[in-house]
C-alpha cells in the first residue's frame, strides 16, 4: 500500500485570460445549442469539441464516447471586461490601498517596514486596509486620493468634492482593470498576494470559460423536447448580450446605450457565477424558479460539498417506518420480507459451500414466504460479469457455478446489519442487529432499544445497511453490536433498558409480596429463558405457591449481590430498610431478590443499576440476555393485571373537592391581603428587591404552595390502584405534578419565570380591571384539566404553552449547530498508544486522555473504580 | 508595579514553571515529539509574563483535575500572531 503523503503547501491562484484561452478547445460565438435535426451547432454552446452527452456521438477533441469523454472547456470573448462578483471585496481593498494615479501602495517604504518588519525580520504579517489612512496624498507621485465607494453587487465609484458638493464618478470595469494592471508585483507581495499566480487584474473578466457539456447536460423530456441545464440558459443569455454589445459598439452607438448594455452583461455574468448576491435580483427560469447557477451548485446543505461529497446515497440500504415488537430480542431487528428479498450479501463460492450456494441460485430471486429458504439475486462470474437471476436462467446459472464465482444471496435470519436513525448524534445511533425476517412492511425493534436511537413509533423511519465484506461484518459485530453499546460512553451507565410499560409492569409484579400459583408463574415466565422453577416459597392447602420476588429472581444471575434504594424511595430521614412500607429498599443476595421493588432505578434506561452491575460482573452478553428476559417478563406481568387509564381515574371524592376549594380560596384571599398591604405601602421589601418584585415573589410562592397542597390532597385519594400513580411512582412516565394538574389544580402559568404581565394597557385581558394584581388576572388557573378551564384561564394556558414550544424549537436548532461545530473540530482526534490525545499530525491535545486516562464507558458513572459494587459483591451486605 | 496582582496567587490559576533544557529533552524523548507537537501559549499570557518565560521556553503546568486529582500539561511559549 502506498504510504501516506504529507501535504507541503496549497496554492490558491486566479485563472488568467491566457490560461483560459489555452485550456479552451473552442471559441463559442453562437447562442444556439442544437439545430432542427437535434445536432449540435458548431461553435455553439453544445459544440462537439466540448465533450459529448448523446450516446453514439464521439467527442471531436478526444475522440471518446459519451461515457468516457470527461469534457473540455471552451471560452467566450467578452466585448468589454466585467467584474467577477466573487472578488469584489479584494478589488475594493486594492483600489483603496493603491494610488489612483501611479497605482503604487499608498505607503512609503518606511511605513511598510513599520507594519511588516524589515527584510531580515519579517513578522509574517500582511498589510490591510486599516494600515492606510483615508484620502491621503500618494507618497510616490503626490496625487490627492479620493474616497472609493462600493455599492453591492458590482458598482465602484469615486467621490469627488466640488464646490462643497459631493459628486460620485462611476468607475467602469475597464478603468478598474487599468489601475489593477499597474500595481507593481512587489507591492502585491506586501498585501499577501502572489503575483505569479494571481495578478489582481485577472479578477476582472475579459474572457469567460465555458464549462464542458458534461457538467451541464441537457435532458430530453417525455414529450421528446429538449430541456437545457440552468447553466446553459445563463450562458445563452451572456452570449446574446455579448453579441448585441459588439454590434452596437461597431455601429458606434451612443455612450448611453453602450453603458446600459455593459451593465446588462455585468448582470448576466454576475448571476451566472452567483444567483444569490445581495442587491441583485436573481435570474429566473420561465416558470419563475430562480436559476441554480455555479455558486448554488456548491453551497449549502444540498450543495456539492455537504450533499455529494460528505454525504451521499448508497446501495445496499433500506428505509421504512419502524414499529415495536416486544417479543424480539434487543439484539434483533425485524425486516419485512420484501426488503429481505431485495437486499443481498456477496458470498464467494468455495468447494465447501458450492452445494448450498447452488441451491440458493436455484431458489432464485423470489422468496414467497417466511419459511422458504433464502434465494439469490445475482451471480458474479470470475470475469466480473454480473448475471441477473430470473425465472428462466436459474438452472443454467446454477450449473455454471464453480469456485471463483460470487453469489449475491438474499438476507436471512441471523445476518448482521447496521441499523440507524437520524439525527446520528452519538455512536449508539448506528448499531448492528441480527436479522429476523418478518411479515408486514415495517422494521420491527424491541422498545428497549428506543433510548439510544431516541426513536418512538409515531411515524419514525429508520435506515438499514447491509455490510458487504467479511471485514465489515466483523467490525459491525465486534464494535457496533447492541450488546457492545448497552453502556453509554457518555456517563458509563446503561443506555439500553426497560422503558414505559417495562417499568410499570416490573413494578406491579415486584411491589410488596404477592403469591402466584404454578399456572400463573409459568404464564409470567413463558418467554423467559429458564430451565425449571425453584422450590415453591409456600404451600397452601397442598397448592404450591411462588412469590413475585422468587419469580423475578429467576432472571437474575446467581452471583449478583447488591443493595440500593428504588425510584419510589422517598428519602426518609431514618431509613426503615427491610421494613419500608413502600417496599423501596432493594436487597439482592446471591441472585435472590430478598426485598424491595424493581423499577426504573433498577432496570430503566439511563439508570438501570442491576443492568449496570450485571455488565460489570457477567459481561455485556449476559446483560443483553437480562434485558431480553426483563422485557418479556414485565410485558407478561403488565398483561396479567391489565393496565389502563381513563377520565374517571382523575375523579376525587366530595371531601377532596371541598378541601381543594378551601385551600385555593384561602390562597386567593392571602394573595388579596398581600396586595392590599402593598397598595397601602406597608410592604417591607426584601433585600435587594423593589416592593413590586417582593410582592410578585410572595404571590408566586403562595400560589405555588397552594397548588402543591391540592396535589397532596389528590394524592391522598389516589393510591397505587391508580395507573397514573403507578407510572409516576415507578418512574415509568409522568410525575405526581402531572397528576396534580389533572385532578387538583393546574396552577400558575408563567412567561420567563414570571406571572403573565403582557397584553393590553395595565391589564392582561379586557375581562379584568386595569391594574388588577389578583391571581386570576395574571394567569393562575384554579381549575384542573379534568374540571375544565374557563376562557381566560384557557388563554393564559395557551400563552404559557407557546413559550414552551418556542423554547424547544430554539434550543434544538442552537444545540444542533453547536454539536455540528464541535464534531467538526474533534472528529480526527485519537488516543494514541501512549495515552495522549493527538491530532492526525501528531500534535498533542491532552497529555493523558481526560487527564486520568479513563475510558468513560468503562467507568462507573464517571468513577474509574466502582468501589461500592465490589464491596457489596464481596460482603453481600449494604455499605 | 508592586501593587499589581500576581496572577499565580489566584486560586484558579494553576502552577506554571519554566522547564530546564534537560527536562524538556526528556519530555520530548518520552513522548517522541518535537516542540512542534506541543500545545502552545502566547508570550503575552499573564501567567507567562509573571514567570518571565521567553519565546521557545516550555512551561510545565500542574493543575488540580476533577478526574485525576493532579494533572500535568506542557506548553510551548510562542509569539502572538497579529490579529
Amino acid at each position: 500500500m502506498a504510504s501516506p503523503k504529507r501535504i507541503g503547501k496549497i496554492e490558491f491562484g486566479l485563472l488568467s485570460p491566457k490560461e483560459i484561452r489555452t485550456m479552451s478547445v473552442r471559441k463559442i460565438i453562437w447562442a444556439d445549442t442544437y439545430d432542427d435535426d437535434g445536432f449540435p451547432y458548431p461553435q455553439g454552446l453544445m459544440d462537439l469539441n466540448l465533450g459529448v452527452i448523446d450516446p453514439g456521438l464521439r467527442c471531436k477533441t478526444c475522440d471518446q464516447k459519451a461515457s468516457e469523454c470527461p469534457g473540455h472547456f471552451g471560452h467566450i470573448e467578452l466585448a468589454k471586461p466585467v467584474i467577477h462578483v466573487g472578488y469584489t471585496r479584494l478589488i475594493r481593498k486594492l483600489l483603496r490601498v493603491t494610488c489612483r494615479g501611479c497605482s503604487r501602495l499608498l505607503l512609503s517604504p518606511e511605513e511598510i517596514v513599520k507594519v511588516i518588519g524589515t527584510e531580515e525580520e519579517a513578522t509574517g504579517d500582511i498589510l490591510s486596509e486599516k494600515d492606510i489612512k483615508k484620502e491621503r496624498v500618494c507618497p510616490h507621485c503626490g496625487e490627492q486620493q479620493l474616497k472609493i465607494n462600493f455599492e453591492k453587487p458590482t458598482t465602484f465609484s469615486e467621490v469627488m468634492v466640488e464646490e462643497g458638493r459631493k459628486i460620485e464618478h462611476k468607475l467602469t470595469p475597464a478603468d478598474i482593470r487599468a489601475r489593477l494592471e499597474k500595481i507593481p508585483d512587489d507591492d502585491l507581495r506586501h498585501l499577501g498576494i502572489n503575483p505569479t499566480v494571481a495578478r489582481p487584474e485577472w479578477t476582472i473578466l475579459t474572457v469567460l470559460p465555458v464549462p464542458p457539456v458534461t457538467m451541464r447536460p441537457s435532458i430530453i423530456l417525455e414529450n421528446g423536447q429538449r430541456s437545457e441545464d440552468d447553466l446553459t440558459h445563463k450562458l445563452v443569455d451572456i452570449i446574446r448580450i455579448n453579441q448585441r454589445f459588439k454590434e452596437n459598439q461597431d455601429a458606434g452607438a451612443p455612450q448611453l446605450i453602450i453603458e446600459d448594455l455593459w451593465e446588462l452583461l455585468q448582470y448576466h455574468v454576475t448571476t451566472y457565477l452567483d444567483n444569490e448576491v445581495a442587491g441583485c435580483p436573481p435570474a429566473r427560469h420561465r416558470s419563475g424558479r430562480p436559476l441554480k447557477t455555479l455558486s448554488q451548485r456548491l453551497k449549502g446543505k444540498d450543495g456539492r460539498f455537504r450533499g455529494s461529497l460528505s454525504g451521499k446515497r448508497v446501495n445496499f440500504s433500506a428505509r421504512t417506518v419502524i414499529s415495536p415488537d416486544p417479543n424480539l430480542s434487543v439484539i434483533e431487528v425485524g425486516i419485512p420480507l420484501a426488503v429481505a428479498n431485495e437486499m443481498s450479501v456477496p458470498v464467494h463460492v468455495t468447494p465447501y459451500n458450492i452445494e448450498e450456494l447452488r441451491q440458493m441460485t436455484l431458489n432464485g430471486p423470489v422468496r414467497a414466504s417466511l419459511d422458504d429458504p433464502c434465494g439469490a439475486n445475482y451471480v458474479i462470474r470470475p470475469d466480473k460479469r454480473r448475471l441477473r437471476l430470473a425465472e428462466g436462467n436459474l438452472e443454467t446459472v446454477a450449473e455454471m457455478l464453480e469456485p471463483g464465482y460470487i453469489v449475491e444471496r438474499q438476507i436471512r435470519n441471523g445476518d448482521i446489519v447496521l441499523f440507524n436513525r437520524q439525527p446520528s448524534l452519538h455512536r449508539m445511533s448506528i448499531m448492528a442487529h441480527r436479522v429476523r425476517v418478518m411479515d408486514g412492511r415495517t422494521f420491527r425493534l424491541n422498545p428497549a432499544v428506543c433510548p439510544p436511537y431516541n426513536a418512538d413509533f409515531d411515524g419514525d423511519e429508520m435506515n438499514l445497511h447491509i455490510p458487504q465484506t467479511e471485514e465489515a461484518r466483523a467490525e459491525a459485530a465486534i464494535l457496533c453490536s447492541v450488546e457492545e453499546n448497552i453502556l453509554s460512553p457518555r456517563f458509563g451507565g446503561p443506555i439500553i433498558g426497560g422503558i414505559h410499560d417495562h417499568v410499570s409492569g416490573i413494578f406491579m409484579l415486584t411491589n410488596q409480596v404477592r403469591w402466584f400459583s404454578k399456572e400463573d408463574a409459568l404464564y409470567l415466565l413463558k418467554h423467559v429463558k429458564m430451565e425449571h422453577l425453584p422450590a415453591p416459597g409456600r404451600v397452601e392447602n397442598d397448592v404450591p405457591m411462588w412469590s413475585n420476588k422468587q419469580i423475578f429472581s429467576l432472571v437474575l444471575p446467581p452471583e449478583l449481590n447488591m443493595v440500593f434504594k428504588a425510584s419510589s424511595c422517598e428519602n426518609c430521614d431514618i431509613c426503615k430498610k427491610d421494613l419500608c412500607e413502600r417496599d423501596a429498599y432493594v436487597r439482592i443476595i446471591d441472585g435472590i431478590l430478598e426485598c424491595g421493588t424493581i423499577d426504573k432505578k433498577a432496570i430503566g434506561a439511563f439508570d438501570g443499576q442491576i443492568v449496570h452491575r450485571i455488565i460489570r460482573q457477567c459481561g455485556m452478553k449476559r446483560a443483553a440476555e437480562f434485558i431480553d428476559d426483563i422485557t418479556h417478563l414485565s410485558i407478561r406481568a403488565i398483561m396479567m393485571d391489565g393496565f389502563s387509564f381513563g377520565i374517571d381515574d382523575e375523579d376525587l371524592s366530595k371531601t377532596e373537592y371541598g378541601q381543594i376549594d378551601e385551600v385555593l380560596s384561602t390562597a386567593l384571599l392571602d394573595v388579596q391581603r398581600r396586595i392590599r398591604i402593598y397598595e397601602d405601602g406597608q410592604l417591607e421589601p426584601m433585600p435587594g428587591r423593589t416592593p413590586e418584585e417582593t410582592l410578585e415573589m410572595q404571590i408566586m410562592q403562595v400560589l405555588g404552595k397552594a397548588r402543591d397542597r391540592t396535589g397532596e390532597i389528590a394524592g391522598r385519594h389516589l393510591g397505587l390502584g391508580n395507573s397514573a400513580v403507578v407510572m409516576a411512582v415507578s418512574g415509568a412516565r409522568g410525575s405526581m405534578l402531572n397528576l396534580t394538574q389533572m385532578a387538583g389544580c393546574v396552577g400558575q402559568q408563567s412567561v420567563r419565570g414570571e406571572r403573565i404581565m403582557r397584553g393590553y394597557d395595565d391589564r392582561t385581558l379586557p375581562h379584568f380591571k386595569k391594574n388588577d394584581r389578583g391571581a386570576d388576572a395574571h394567569g393562575f388557573i384554579t381549575h384542573s384539566y379534568k374540571g375544565g378551564l374557563n376562557p381566560t384561564e384557557f388563554f393564559f394556558h395557551a400563552i404559557g404553552g407557546r413559550e414552551g414550544l418556542v423554547d424547544t424549537a430554539v434550543r434544538t436548532s442552537q444545540s444542533g449547530y453547536l454539536q455540528r461545530r464541535m464534531i467538526n473540530a474533534l472528529q480526527d482526534l485519537k488516543v494514541a498508544y501512549d495515552g495522549t490525545v493527538r491530532t492526525t499530525g501528531g500534535r498533542i491535545i491532552q497529555f493523558r486522555y481526560g487527564e486520568d486516562g479513563t475510558d468513560p464507558m468503562k467507568s462507573s458513572f464517571g468513577d474509574p473504580v466502582d468501589v461500592k459494587g465490589i464491596v457489596e459483591s464481596v460482603l453481600k451486605e449494604e455499605v | 508595579m508592586s501593587i499589581r496582582l500576581n496572577v499565580l496567587d489566584h486560586i484558579m490559576v494553576p502552577d506554571h514553571k519554566i522547564m530546564s533544557e534537560e527536562e524538556v529533552s526528556l519530555l520530548f524523548s518520552s513522548y517522541s515529539i518535537t516542540s512542534e507537537h506541543l500545545p502552545k501559549m502566547y508570550q503575552d499570557d499573564p501567567a507567562v509574563k509573571v514567570i518571565g518565560a521567553k519565546i521557545g521556553d516550555v512551561i510545565r503546568i500542574i493543575r488540580t483535575s476533577q478526574t485525576a486529582g493532579r494533572a500535568e500539561s506542557y506548553r510551548l511559549v510562542i509569539k502572538r500572531p497579529k490579529k
